[in-house]
């Protein structure tokens, strides 16, 4: 349940806010700006790193593609089909096999 | 242990502000920069850099720089239910985060099936309607998939991708009336800031019912424990939804719009959503399950102050405390068991900061003999829910809340 700051206060106010409004929040906001940081972070050289690197860093950085566990390859298939059919991912038809082999030689299922 | 006092908890907001600060002024210390912890992911891999790089924030778990997804460390669980802001976990889907807001721009949008459309300013927001509290858990959909077995793709979280937080905002309720919601409205949908970085892709867009937008609970929030929110977990303004997974809760939250059809848009009909069965479980491989979209939390329980692998004296009483949450509801009861769940006992449970958030839990536990055991720990909520004790799986890798287990040695 909500607890009213002012219970009471606020119950009576609701036509006249306002001030009461100030009283019962005392939380001024302020703007922001910010710098997020980059990861300039690569997939390890092989056979189809840079279809990799060209097809998949403009969206997500490589860091949790690597701390991803061990996944067959019908799995890394139905990922990279995933990032190319609900989110649209720009890759070229001919780099998709190129790419689900590195994955599959990086983090294939033992 | 001299630990058997009140609960830590148990600090004025004063208190917690003051503890913030102190952590963040650690900060400095180059020798963060080159931390790593060992996540204990069955198979792993487990190594992740801890990260000090993200603007307002404390010493974070990497997951992924772009778009951020930062876990909490889980020792910071041990401080009290409220997370601290700037160690609260981060978790966005498309890269494209404005990184400057300026409140006097900024503007929240109600429109669709109402009466009259509504551009509301901040001011608008924090001056206009009435101010409410509220504390509650939010937690990922996908916070512990990385013990999921067998192992599933996604974000590889331990258990850090959740946090508990004192809202200060408006109800959802107050601003849909001020716009007049008409008759026939079947759902409300949100959207915010974020964008992706390819044009044609979804934006992340979530829609509750009607009825559940409109209960009074749902609230727009523009404070978490009396501060504005940090920009990557959602300034200026975060839809809270006490109870509900965190897919809901849309951070930067600039868009509102009644819909007089079922939203059919990817993030609300395709993505986050789970098996139709007891637990959200099914076989791995299993398929042709019916799937909705993802819903209510259920009850999780921690242990805070001892981690697995832990020594304490055989046949003395050993401190334990921790946490739970009881998911849509409240704490009935944390009961811990050192035979393997043969018997069961009662937890103290510490003080009660609203039903939707954490709750602290403490007790002492009497290893007899030398040896190896494990500590389980279980929550019941107040609608008589209790974790189950065998993990449940589904191929997202959601809703994780079995009975965890604590293995300390006896010496």
């Amino acid at each position: 349940m909500f607890r009213n700051l002012l219970s009471l206060a606020v119950l009576l106010s609701i036509a006249s806010t306002p001030l009461v409004a100030r009283a019962v929040t005392p939380v001024e906001l302020k703007s922001v700006k910010i710098d997020l940081p980059d990861s300039d972070k690569m997939f390890p050289d092989g056979s189809g790193s840079d279809a990799i690197n060209n097809n998949c860093l403009a969206c997500h950085s490589a860091d949790m593609v690597l701390n991803q566990p061990s996944l067959s390859k019908q799995a890394w298939t139905a990922e990279v089909n995933k990032m190319i059919n609900n989110y649209k991912a720009p890759i070229a038809p001919e780099d998709v096999g190129t790419i689900v082999e590195y994955l599959t030689t990086l983090k294939g299922a033992k | 242990m001299a630990e058997n006092g009140a609960f830590r908890s148990m600090v004025t907001r004063r208190r917690l502000l003051a503890v913030v600060g102190a952590t963040g002024a650690a900060l400095t210390k180059p020798a963060w920069a080159q931390r790593m912890v060992d996540l204990p992911l069955p198979g792993g891999p487990g190594a992740r850099e801890i990260t000090t790089t993200f603007p307002q924030k404390g010493p974070m778990i990497l997951q992924r720089t772009r778009p951020p997804l930062l876990e909490t460390p889980f020792e910071v669980f041990d401080k009290g239910v409220f997370t601290p802001n700037d160690q609260f976990y981060v978790r966005w889907h498309w890269a494209l985060i404005p990184t400057e807001i300026d409140i006097d721009k900024f503007s929240l949008s109600v429109r669709g099936h109402v009466n009259k459309t509504l551009s509301l300013s901040l001011n608008d927001i924090l001056h206009g309607l009435p101010s409410v509290q509220l504390s509650a858990v939010n937690q990922c959909s996908g916070n512990s998939r990385g013990f999921f077995q067998p192992r599933v793709s996604g974000g590889e979280w331990a258990n850090g991708a959740m946090g508990n937080a004192l809202w200060t905002g408006v109800r959802l309720k107050d601003v849909l009336d001020k716009a007049g919601v008409k008759p026939g409205a079947v759902q409300v949908r949100f959207k915010g800031l974020d964008e992706p970085v390819v044009a044609d892709a979804p934006h992340f867009m979530k829609s509750l019912d009607i009825d559940h937008a409109r209960d009074g609970e749902v609230m727009i929030a523009y404070a978490m424990n009396g501060e504005q929110l940090p920009l990557v977990n959602g300034f200026p303004l975060r839809l809270v939804v006490p109870g509900w997974y965190a897919t809901y809760w849309v951070k930067m939250l600039n868009d509102i719009e009644v819909l007089d059809q079922p939203d059919t848009n990817y993030w609300t009909k395709v993505a986050y959503t789970i098996p139709d069965t007891q637990h959200a479980s099914i076989k791995p491989g299993e398929t042709g399950v019916k799937m909705i979209p993802i819903n209510r939390m259920v009850p999780r329980s921690f242990v805070t102050n001892v981690a697995s692998g832990s020594k304490v004296n055989a046949g003395a009483p050993s401190f334990l405390r921790g946490i739970a949450f009881g998911g849509d509801c409240g704490v009935a009861s944390v009961d811990f068991s050192i035979d393997r769940g043969q018997s069961w006992h009662q937890a103290q449970l510490g003080k009660d900061e609203g039903k939707y958030g954490f709750r602290q839990w403490q007790t002492h536990i009497t290893l007899p003999t030398p040896g190896e055991y494990s500590v389980l720990i279980r929550c019941t909520n107040s609608n008589g829910v209790a974790q189950p004790d065998t993990p449940s799986w589904n191929p997202a890798g959601f809703m994780r809340n079995v009975i965890e287990s604590t293995d300390i040695m006896a010496v």
